[in-house]
């Protein structure tokens, strides 16, 4: 029992962090069908830019609140003068773009920063809470916490506000919300600068428990694109649950089997969901393909 | 001299690629009127539309709409100045909910006039009223158009662009939705009309182009046309 909570609770940890990349991947998918490989690196600025901002002595939520507005700033430059110029381009393209520009951000990282791991201290001490015989780290508490509330934030943003409905009608049909007068550029400028804000979230709120480095991005891209496929791409809710999934298969795949295997889970699930389930657990409800 | 026209079209051309579907088109629409378009299928009638509405860039050519240079203008700018489009197919946000579709109409417009535009669209669509909760994917196929109009309104428009508005419609649908655009014109609204159903479409309007493989074939006022022996053999089927 003590076993199986642990194991709960690292897999809850980490899917929540694969939870907010997904969830990332699908703001930007349902504005452009555009898939961002470069969301890891917003995971890995948010880490790197407090690591670095604190050290140097910024107060840590100072330090955190300038990472997350570097990756805003890396997230609305990458729609503007790589994606944006790229207009008309096929979707394989835009892809492709993404990429290059996840490499250019490693690389740029890799010089401003260092090679090192890197680790903050925790937000409210390392003391474990004892739950059932099993030991939680109060950062878990604190990756759950943030990325519940990310979650419910981005949701009634979305579901109460006219620019939220203006993001879903771009998502659903992009033609005619360029008719009814909705600047669809600025939909999808807006969902890289929010990809970008949850993703240099996950990054601070993890980094605690998991480390960071400059070059942490490019697994966690892999792993939000799986739990993205996993929950059906392009359906929030599904990001949610595809991440929180894969997290928990990961840490038992870890306990139960190797931990040799742990970084195995994500390619095994995205092979998977391409055979088997190429519409992820929830896919695309019918009605949206009307 | 007469006063310019709300609309003026100036040797436009436009297409896919290298395909190019309209070739070189001069039309005008003025203030107050309904002017129809009518053409065979894939003569060019829904590119011309989204290249006024801006969705389909132009190869060349110049639009003028009260009294402005408006190519340049991105869509939504368009849509500021009341040039409003009800797309060919209706084109809903299907997985939104009626409510939704038509608040989005209103997205260029104050917030204060929402509410008071929602009454009118559901006075003049009372079934929209009913089923406002609803997805609009989830609608009949009249109370789509419905939908659509209705969210076009919502934009207050100077100018309405109507793409085939009765496409796919029961019959006494289709009197229903042109009895709708006679209303809207009484209201003051100016109206560019594309229909399939070209002899409505034409006794209905002040004015008509028949449009032929991306150019203008014939124009005149919508009796004329009706009368034109060409015109009446070649389109009209009578
Ligand atoms: N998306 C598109 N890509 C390529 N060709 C198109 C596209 N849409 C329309 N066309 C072509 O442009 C021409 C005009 O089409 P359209 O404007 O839809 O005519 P209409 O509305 O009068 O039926 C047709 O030859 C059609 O095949
Ligand atoms: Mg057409």
């Amino acid at each position: 029992m003590a076993e199986f909570l642990q194991l709960l609770f690292a897999g809850l940890t980490v899917g929540a962090v694969y939870a907010l990349v997904a969830l990332g991947f699908t703001l930007i998918f349902q504005a452009s069908e555009v898939v961002n490989f470069a969301q890891g690196e917003f995971v890995m600025l948010g880490g790197m830019v407090t690591v670095f901002a604190f050290k140097a002595g910024v107060p840590l939520p100072l330090a955190a609140l300038l990472a997350v507005l570097v990756a805003v700033a890396v997230g609305l430059s990458l729609h503007r003068f790589a994606i944006e110029p790229a207009k008309g381009a096929t979707v394989v393209t835009l892809i492709i773009v993404t990429i290059g520009a996840s490499i250019f951000i490693r690389g740029i990282a890799q010089i401003v920063f260092d090679k090192q791991f890197h680790a903050l201290p925790a937000f409210s001490g390392d003391e474990p809470l004892r739950l059932l015989g099993a030991a939680i780290l109060p950062q878990s508490l604190w990756v759950l916490g943030g990325a519940a509330l990310v979650v419910v934030g981005l949701r009634l943003f979305m579901e109460r506000t006219l620019f939220g409905a203006a993001v879903r009608a771009t998502a659903a049909n992009r033609l005619a919300a360029e008719l009814v007068g909705i600047d669809t550029r600025r939909v999808l400028a807006f969902a890289f600068g929010v990809s970008a804000a949850i993703g240099a979230l996950g990054g601070i709120l993890v980094t605690p428990v998991t480390l960071t480095s400059y070059a942490v991005g490019t697994l966690l891209a892999l792993k939000g694109f799986a739990a993205a496929m996993l929950g059906g791409i392009g359906n929030p809710v599904g990001a949610v649950l595809g991440g929180v999934l894969l997290g928990l298969l990961e840490s038992f795949a870890a306990g139960w089997i190797s931990s040799t295997y742990k970084d195995a889970v994500a390619f095994v699930v995205i092979l998977l969901v391409l055979f088997a389930l190429p519409q992820g657990l929830l896919g695309r409800r019918a009605i949206e393909r009307v | 001299m007469p006063p310019e026209p709300l609309l003026s079209v100036r040797g436009l051309r436009c297409g896919y690629g290298r395909i190019e579907a309209v070739k070189g088109v001069d039309l005008e629409v003025a203030e107050g009127e309904i002017v129809a378009l009518v053409g065979a299928n894939g003569a060019g009638k829904t590119s011309l539309l989204r290249a006024i509405s801006g969705v389909l860039p132009l190869f060349s050519g110049s639009i003028r709409f009260a009294g402005e240079a408006i190519e340049g203008l991105a869509p939504f700018e368009r849509v500021a100045r009341g040039i409003v489009q009800v797309p060919e197919g209706r084109q809903l946000f299907a997985p939104l909910s009626v409510l939704d579709n038509l608040r989005l109409g209103a997205f260029r417009r104050g917030r204060a006039r929402t509410d008071e535009n929602l009454e009118r669209v559901f006075a003049l669509f009372p079934r929209l009223a009913e089923r406002r909760h609803l997805p609009a994917g989830a609608l009949s196929g009249g109370e789509q158009q419905m939908c659509a109009i209705g969210r076009a309104l919502m934009a207050e428009p100077r100018l309405l662009l109507l793409d085939e508005p009765s496409m796919g419609l029961a019959p006494f649908l289709v009197d229903e939705i042109l009895a709708t655009v006679a209303r809207l014109r009484a209201q003051g609204v100016t109206i560019l009309l594309v229909e399939q159903n070209a002899v409505a479409a034409l006794a209905l309007a002040d004015r008509g182009y028949v449009l032929e493989t991306g150019r203008i074939a014939h124009s005149g006022s919508g009796r004329a046309l009706l009368d034109d022996p060409a015109v009446r053999a070649a389109y009209l089927g009578i």
